[in-house]
Order: structure tokens, then sequence, then C-alpha cells
């Protein structure tokens, strides 16, 4: 399977970072874990081996290595056995980082990413609030713009390196009132005047360090903020994707890893006159499990081949993200069976993987959320999953879709070019001019929206747009009539942009 | 996902054979589940159309098309919901036909395989014993060469097609005990001495499984495929993709089950609301999509690499053991969603449950598959390819 995703560089890549981690950081894990810290310096030779940063560009001091170097990454850090060291740069790389790059200036991408790219940055995504985990639109802490800076007040929790880091990527309610159009990412410096915090005991990560943070009158100068004020809340929904995706290799090498020692164990251990993999039921539990490993490696390859060639499918990831981390929970729970009591010490590796999984189904959007997500797409829209079947009855999906809104006079539009250019030609005159171009690329065919100057224009061709965005003729009627939110079109995949995500919020205005 | 597996060309194919189905097969999947069989004219639609061929030569009559296409046909054939039709066809053109190709001489190949891709002369392939499946290498059917001629005796049973089909597949002794005497037979029906009775079963209906008497049954030397004593290696050969195959019903029947449930949930209402808002069954929808997505692109990556050559006998084990489990449990759970409907012959799920059982048993059942694949992983035992 490897050969379909894995060049022999990657796999060179792969041998010479397994090599570095056996050396420089497995002999010490045991003692960082006791410690509750990871000392900086393996970050610092991480970096000066040139293993961080690969997918960043080489302006940086990143490798501009495609994503695959990523997954043999995150695979190796998976082998390790231990979530909190794993965790450590998954959140600096992956988590927070991109936020910088993708959406930040020229200036915050200059100060910030040379240091986590050369191991001398630790960085932090500040999402979860006391009060708010799940609910992430729900967040309280404030950020109020007076002159050239922002006076953030609040709290954050569970925020994971934020005890011994250099900078948090904040979520902050730029406009309070104005709910998840309000979010903005500010990027923090931890030294900055007014921040306390709290380091948290927990049941696993015993080697990373996760904080409670507050923000008492915290000023953050303006040019921190990441991209556009009240547009924290897409760039983030672009992010959690990522974040979500790259815990899945590690999740599958570890498991590949766990089942390795048990069935080495099981050789060796004696039991009743007989090594223990003699026994029948031990030895059919480790080929089920080792089956459903295999299947979500398959898996697994395809989300991050998908997302290697920039296809950002939110179905795909929620679902590996909520497969990996619950096959966990039960190859930890069965792999820890098989060492019995020695299973229980803290000298086999099995009760650590047991605890440090747990947090698996909890983080970057719990099982229940994924369920959620997933539920949405499956369920209340029927048009995407009929069109990506390619089964679909166009009549049945537009009368599905008919049912959820509201009764304009736009009742059902029929998706095809011409009608749709016209309808756009319409609609567009009348919303207020985007100040950029936009495009549409529908099935092969363009449609053009040329908003600079007094009245947006709209025409049928392709043009060097700031923004385009990819949807069905399908989709597209459904937004136009007000039967498809482009917010939620957008979390669902269904509508994908590309460029400037600032045009792409005026979408809303724009349909309705 | 799919556009990493299939072309436009794939696609084309699927919604012909489609619209065929649709025209052709689905009106009459009730009565032929009633009548307990196939009907042999539709074997010979599904040859006149080429439906039979897609991976054989061209030379007879096949297309010589790559597995994708098998993988697509698979797939809309199980959306017919009727395990007993897809297994009628299937016992002929994907097992019995698979031996004659793979193994057969070219006089063997002229003479079935032509006829077989046109649906005129329906095989099947007979293993199982009455006393014992699993254990395939322990087979106590024989076969003493006399002259120029074969003479068999013994039994076989749970043969799909095994009343219907014109020729037989029959796995006999010819050698030692155990799997290094077992040979490969061609026996023509109307052979003397072949009898068979047709069992009745849970599901399936649409299939005639039958037990099969060989009392004194000549077959001349010419009706060996392949060598002597090799049998049981080919037959091990061909499970890879007969295990893939199966995989690719388990994940389609599920996928099947979820949609038709979708579809009743969004109409069904209690409590004032379309049943489709219930967290509880939201969230069962959601993992057992999920499952049935993740399990279905690992078929399909085993698919590719089956298609480029690999030999895969753990990893197609472990298709299979996921792929009808995951099945049953989603075929079940789905049920569930249509309360009394679901448990009536006039909705879809009561056939769905019950045809998707044999998934676990049929074709190595799930203990035997965790044998194999806990001997490759944990005794490092290697399967070789045969040829
Ligand atoms: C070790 C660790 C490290 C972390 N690191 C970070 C970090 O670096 N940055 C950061 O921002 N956050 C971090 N988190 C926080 C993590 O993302 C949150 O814990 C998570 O999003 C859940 O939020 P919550 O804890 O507030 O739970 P809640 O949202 O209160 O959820 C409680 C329970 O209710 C369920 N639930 C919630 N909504 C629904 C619903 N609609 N339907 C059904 N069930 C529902 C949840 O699934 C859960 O079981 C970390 C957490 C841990 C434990
Ligand atoms: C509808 C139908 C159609 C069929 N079509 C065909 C056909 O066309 N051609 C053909 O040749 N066969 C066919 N079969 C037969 C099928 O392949 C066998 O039923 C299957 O291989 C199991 O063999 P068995 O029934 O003898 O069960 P047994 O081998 O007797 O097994 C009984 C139970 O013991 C378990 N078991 C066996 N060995 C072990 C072990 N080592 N460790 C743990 N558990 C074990 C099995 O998993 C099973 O649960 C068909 C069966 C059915 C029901």
């Amino acid at each position: 399977m490897n050969t379909y995703y894995f060049t022999e560089d990657h796999e060179l890549f792969r041998q010479s970072f397994r090599a570095f981690l056996e050396k420089e950081a497995v002999p010490f894990i045991d003692q960082w874990e006791e410690d509750r810290r990871t000392p900086r310096e393996i970050w610092k030779k991480m970096g000066d081996m040139g293993f961080l940063g690969l997918s960043y560009p080489e302006e940086y001091g990143g490798s501009g290595l495609d994503f695959f170097y990523d997954v043999v990454f995150n695979e190796e850090l998976g082998r390790c056995n231990s979530g909190g060291f794993a965790i450590t740069q998954q959140v600096v790389q992956y988590m927070s980082g991109p936020y910088i790059l993708k959406f930040g200036s020229e200036k915050l991408k200059q100060k910030y990413l040379p240091g986590i790219i050369s191991g001398d940055l630790i960085s932090s995504i500040g999402i979860t609030e006391p009060g708010a985990g799940s609910d992430a639109q729900n967040i309280q802490t404030k950020a109020i713009r007076e002159g050239d800076h922002y006076i953030v007040n609040g709290a954050k929790t569970f925020i994971t390196n934020a005890v011994y880091g250099d900078f948090i990527v904040t979520v902050v309610k730029t406009d309070p009132a104005a709910g998840a159009a309000g979010v903005s990412l500010l990027v923090i410096d931890q030294d900055a005047e007014g921040i306390s915090r709290r380091k948290l005991k927990k049941l696993g990560w015993h080697c990373s360090d996760t904080a409670e943070l507050h923000f008492d009158n915290v000023k953050v100068p303006v040019e921190n903020l990441i991209g556009e004020e009240g547009r924290g809340f897409y760039y983030l929904m672009n992010g959690l994707q990522l974040e979500r995706l790259c815990a899945v290799p590690a999740a599958v090498s570890g498991m590949e890893k766990a089942i390795e020692v048990s069935i080495q164990y099981m050789t060796e251990r004696q039991a009743f006159g007989r090594p223990i993999s003699k026994f029948q039921v031990l030895r059919h539990r480790i080929a089920q499990l080792a089956a459903e490993v295999e299947s979500l490696k398959a898996f697994s390859y395809l989300c991050c081949k998908m997302f290697d060639d920039g296809q950002y499918d939110v179905k795909l990831c929620s679902m590996a993200k909520l497969l990996a981390t619950e096959l966990c929970e039960k190859v930890a729970t069965q792999c820890l069976q098989f060492f019995g009591g020695y299973g229980f010490m803290e000298s086999y590796p099995m009760a650590r993987m047991y605890r440090d999984v747990r947090v698996g189904t909890i983080g970057g959007g719990s099982s229940e959320i994924m369920r959620e997500i997933l539920a949405k797409i499956i369920i209340d829209d029927v048009g995407y999953q009929s069109a990506g079947k390619g089964n679909g009855q166009p009549s049945k999906i537009l009368k599905a879709a008919s049912g959820a809104e509201k009764g304009s006079a736009t009742a059902t539009i029929e998706p095809s070019f011409d009608n749709l250019l016209a309808i756009m030609q319409k609609q567009a005159a009348k919303a207020s001019p985007l100040g950029k171009t936009l495009q549409f690329n529908l099935e092969g065919q363009s449609i053009a929206l040329d908003g600079r100057g007094e009245v947006n224009k709209v025409v049928a061709e392709s043009i060097d747009a700031d923004c385009t965005v990819d949807v069905s003729m399908q989709d597209l009627s459904a937004l136009i009539s007000g039967k498809l939110n482009p917010m939620s079109a957008f979390m669902s995949g269904k509508i994908k942009v590309d460029g400037d995500m600032g045009v792409a919020m005026k979408l809303q205005e724009l349909f309705s | 996902m799919e556009s990493y597996f299939f072309t436009e060309d794939h696609q084309l194919f699927r919604q012909s054979f489609r619209d065929f189905l649709e025209k052709e097969v689905r009106p009459h999947i009730d009565e032929w589940e009633a009548n307990r069989e196939t009907p042999r004219h539709i074997y010979k639609r599904f040859g006149e159309m080429g439906f039979l061929g897609l991976p054989y030569p061209e030379v007879y009559g096949g297309s010589d098309l790559d597995v994708f296409y098998s993988v697509i046909y698979t797939e809309e054939m199980t959306r017919m919901n009727s395990g007993g039709f897809c297994t009628s066809i299937g016992a002929h053109s994907g097992l019995a036909l698979a031996h004659i190709n793979g193994e057969g001489n070219e006089a063997q190949k002229q003479k079935y395989l032509t006829a077989g891709l046109k649906g005129e002369l329906i095989g099947c392939l007979a293993i199982t014993e009455p006393g014992g499946g699993s254990d395939v290498a322990s087979l106590r059917t024989t076969a003493k060469k006399e002259g120029d001629h074969y003479i068999i005796n013994g039994s076989k049973t749970f043969i799909s097609n095994g009343v219907l089909s014109d020729y037989i597949v029959a796995a006999v002794r010819t050698g030692e005990p155990g799997a290094k005497g077992i040979s490969m037979m061609i026996i023509d029906r109307d052979t003397p001495g072949v009898s068979a009775t047709k069992l009745e079963k849970l599901g399936w209906h649409a299939s005639d499984t039958g037990e099969i008497a060989f009392d004194d049954v000549r077959v001349p030397v010419e009706s060996l495929l392949g060598e002597e004593n090799r049998g049981f290696f080919y037959i091990m050969q061909h499970f890879a993709s007969e295990r893939l195959a199966m995989a690719l019903i388990g994940v389609s029947q599920a996928e099947l089950a979820i949609d038709l449930a979708l579809e009743y949930m969004a109409e069904r209402e209690a409590f004032g609301r379309s049943i489709n808002k219930f967290q509880a069954l939201r969230h069962r929808i959601a993992q057992m999509s999920s499952e049935v997505m993740s399990t279905r692109v690992l078929v399909y990556s085993l698919y590719r690499r089956f298609g480029d050559g690999d030999y895969i006998i753990k990893e197609a084990a472990m298709a299979k053991l996921l792929g009808t489990q995951l099945s049953d449990r989603v075929c079940y759970e789905c049920m569930r969603m249509f309360g009394g409907y679901g448990y009536m012959e006039s909705y879809p799920m009561a056939r769905l449950l019950r045809d998707s059982q044999l998934g676990t048993i049929g074709g190595g059942t799930s203990e035997v598959l965790c044998e194999i694949i806990s001997k490759m992983i944990i005794d490092s035992k290697n399967y070789k390819a045969a040829v």
C-alpha cells in the first residue's frame, strides 16, 4: 500500500527521523513524563536537523515538502508511545502555525514562523474556554480595539503548550455582539503583561503542559491580528480539518506499535505450559484488531492524499478523526489486557498508551461533535449526499432541500448554467459592490463577478479573480434560493473557496 | 473520493449497468425470490450485454476490463437487494468461471468459458461437504483414476447453483490425505451418477442451494482442471478475489441499508417530527456511515493492489472479515430504524438483514479468516502464490 503514497525519499526521511527519535527522545520520555514537562532542547535539536516546518515555505526556514512528509512525521511521533510528546509539535506545526502561514501578514510570518521551524519558539492554539469547548462559537474572551491595540479580557483553558510556550494563537471576539462573525484570531505573546496561568494536572499526556490562562487587560498590538477582523471562524473551520487529519496517521502508527509489542509479549509469556500467543481467543482478537487498524490506515492515507491534493473534505476528515480516536480506545484497552498485570504497570508500555489515548475522543472536536457534523452533512443535506454518489435525481434533491427554508419567491431554481447566470446578474446588481473580483467555477464553466465598480458586474467568463468558489450548479441554485446557507455550505465542503477569504465572507450578502 | 479509483468511463459503465438492472432485473426480483430461483433467461441477457465477462479475456467473449469495472458490477448488483440473485449469477461467473479461466486448458476454455460468458452454460463451484466446510484440506469426495477416466464418489453440500447448473467444478481427492491430494474436476450435470437436492434456507431466496451426490460418476481424464493434486492451492488462490468481492458486497449492503434508512427516516414522523431529527438516531447513522466509508476505502485500496498484481491473502481476509461483520451490524441497526415496518416483507429491510447473514459464513467463516490472519501476523506464516 505504501508505494501508492510514499516515495523512496519519504522512506529515507522516515528512517532518519526514526533513528533521531530513538536516540534523542525515546530513552528520555519516561523522565519527561515524570517531570510533567518536555525540555526545549529536543525541539531545538529537531529544528537543527530540519525535521520541523516540513511543508512550510523555504523563505521562513521550512522545507517546502509535500504533505506525506508530514504524514511520516506524525506516524513516527505516534510510534514513540507518548501522546504528550507527540502533541507538542503537532500543536505547533499543524494546529497553530498554519493560521499565521495561511492568513497572517508578512510581518507576522517573519516574526513567528522561523522560530517555530528552528525549534526556538513553541506556540499554542487557544480556543477552549472554561465556559465553552464544543460550542466554540460561544467563546467570551473579548478583544476590544483601543487605538493601536486590542485590550484582551477573558480566560482560556486546557491549552496545550501554554505553560512553557512562547505565544498563543488566541481566538477572541472582536465584536462580542456578532456571534461567529465577530470572531478573530490574535497572536498573543506569553510574556505580555496581564496574562496569568495555571498548570493543570491531568489523566494522561504527562510530558505535555496544559494551561488555564487568564487575560486581564492584556494589550496586544493590532498588527498581531491574523488576517481580518471577524473572519476568525472561517479560518478555524479551515484549519480544524488539518488538526483533525494529522491526529489520524499518528493514531494508526500508535496502534500498529501496540499490536507489535503485544505480539512480542504474547510469544514470550507462558501460561498453562505454552506461550499465550497460542490461545485462540487472543489470536483472534489480534487478528480482529489488526484488520481494523489496516482498514483505518487505508482510509487515513486516502484522506491525507486528498488533503495533499488540496481537497478539504470535511466529511471524510471528520469520519477519520472519529474512527481513529475511537479505535485507539479499543486497541489500548484490548492490548493492555494481553499483558495481564504487567499491562497495569508503568514499566510496560500499555499503561501510558491507555491513559494517553483517552483524550483523543475529547480534544479537537469530541466524538459527539464529529457525529453532529456528519449527521448534518449526511442527513440534512440530501443534495450533497446524492450528488457525491453520482446517483442523485435532481428533482428529488431540490424537493428535499426546499422543505427546509423560507417561502421565498424563488421556490425552485432550475440548475442550468444560463439560468444561474441570469439570476446571478440580477442578484449581484442589487447587492452592494464587493470591491473585489470573484469567480464561480461551475462544473467546468465559469461565472465571473467584478465588484470593483459602482455595481457588481456578472459575466460568463473566466478571469484571474481575487477569490474563486468551486460549487456545483445544484448547490449554487440552492444558495441563490436561500435553501443553503453559505457558511454551512462552506463547512460541509459543498463550496470550496480559494484566495481572498474576505470576498467569500460576502457571499452571504450576495445571496440574501 | 471516488475519483481516486474510478474514471469517467467507469462511471459511464455504472450508469448504463444501473439502467439495465432497473429495467430488466428490479421489477422481477420479488418473483424470483418467491420462486426460490433465478431463471435462465436472465443469464442470457447478462451474457448478451457483456456483463458476465468483464474481467475475462476477449478471445473467449470477455471484455478484459480492469478490476474497477468488476467493483462497479458488484456494487450495482448488490443494490438490487437480493443476495440470492447476485449469488446465482456470481457463483457462475465469479466462482466456476474463475477456476476455468485460471486453470483450464484451451479446450476447456473453448467449451465452458465461451458458452459461459454468453450465459448459455451455467456452472457452480463445489468445495464444501456435509462433513466439513472450513477444513477444506480434509475433504473426502474421491476421484480414482481408472484408465482414461476418474471414478468420483462422495457428496457436496451448500452449493450455490448446485441444482440448476449445467456442470460442476468440484474439489475432489485424487491423492494423499491433506491439502496436497486435492484436484479440481469439471463434472457435467448429465453424467450418470450425479444427483442433487435443493435445500431450504434462511435467506438468499432467489438462489438455489444444493446438496450434490456423486455415485460412481465416470468422467474422462480430460475433466481434470489444472494439474493433479494442486487443487487446494488453486482454491486458496481464487479466495483472494472471492473474499474481496464478499467484502465489497458487505460494504455495499451496509451502504444500501443506510440509504434506505435515511429515506425512511426523512418521511416517518413520531412525536411531531420526522425521526431523522432524533439525535440518538442521527449519531448512529453518522457512526455507521463513517465505518462504511472507511471500509469501502479499504476495499477499493485492496482492489487497486489486486489489479496491480499484488498477492493479498492477509489483506483480503481482513477486508472480508470487516466488510461482512459491518454489513450484519449495519443491516440490523438500520432495520431497527424502520420500527415494525422493518420486520415486514413489503419493506426492504427484512430481506437485506437475512441475506446479509451469509457473509460471515461463506467463503471462509470469520473464525477461519481470523485463523489465517493470526497465523500470518503472529506466527509469521507466509502463503505464496500457486503459480
Ligand atoms: C489534554 C487536553 C489538551 C487540550 N488542548 C487544547 C488546546 O491546545 N487548545 C484548545 O483550544 N483546546 C484544547 N483542549 C480542549 C478540547 O478541545 C475541549 O476539551 C473539547 O473541545 C471539548 O470541550 P469541553 O471540554 O468544554 O467539553 P463540553 O463541550 O462541555 O462537552 C462535554 C460533553 O458533552 C458533549 N457534547 C457537547 N455538545 C454536544 C452536542 N451538541 N450533542 C451531544 N453531545 C455534546 C461532548 O461531546 C462531551 O462529551 C484540550 C483538552 C484536553 C483534555
Ligand atoms: C447459502 C450458502 C451458499 C454456499 N455456497 C457455496 C458454494 O457455492 N460452494 C461451496 O463450496 N460452498 C458453499 N457454501 C458453504 C460455505 O462455504 C461453508 O458453509 C463454510 O465454508 C463453512 O463451512 P461449514 O458450514 O461446514 O461450517 P464448519 O466448518 O462446520 O464450521 C462451524 C463453526 O465452527 C467454526 N470453526 C471452524 N473451524 C474453526 C477453527 N479452526 N477455529 C475456530 N472456529 C472454527 C466456524 O467458524 C463455524 O462457526 C455455501 C454456504 C451457504 C450457507
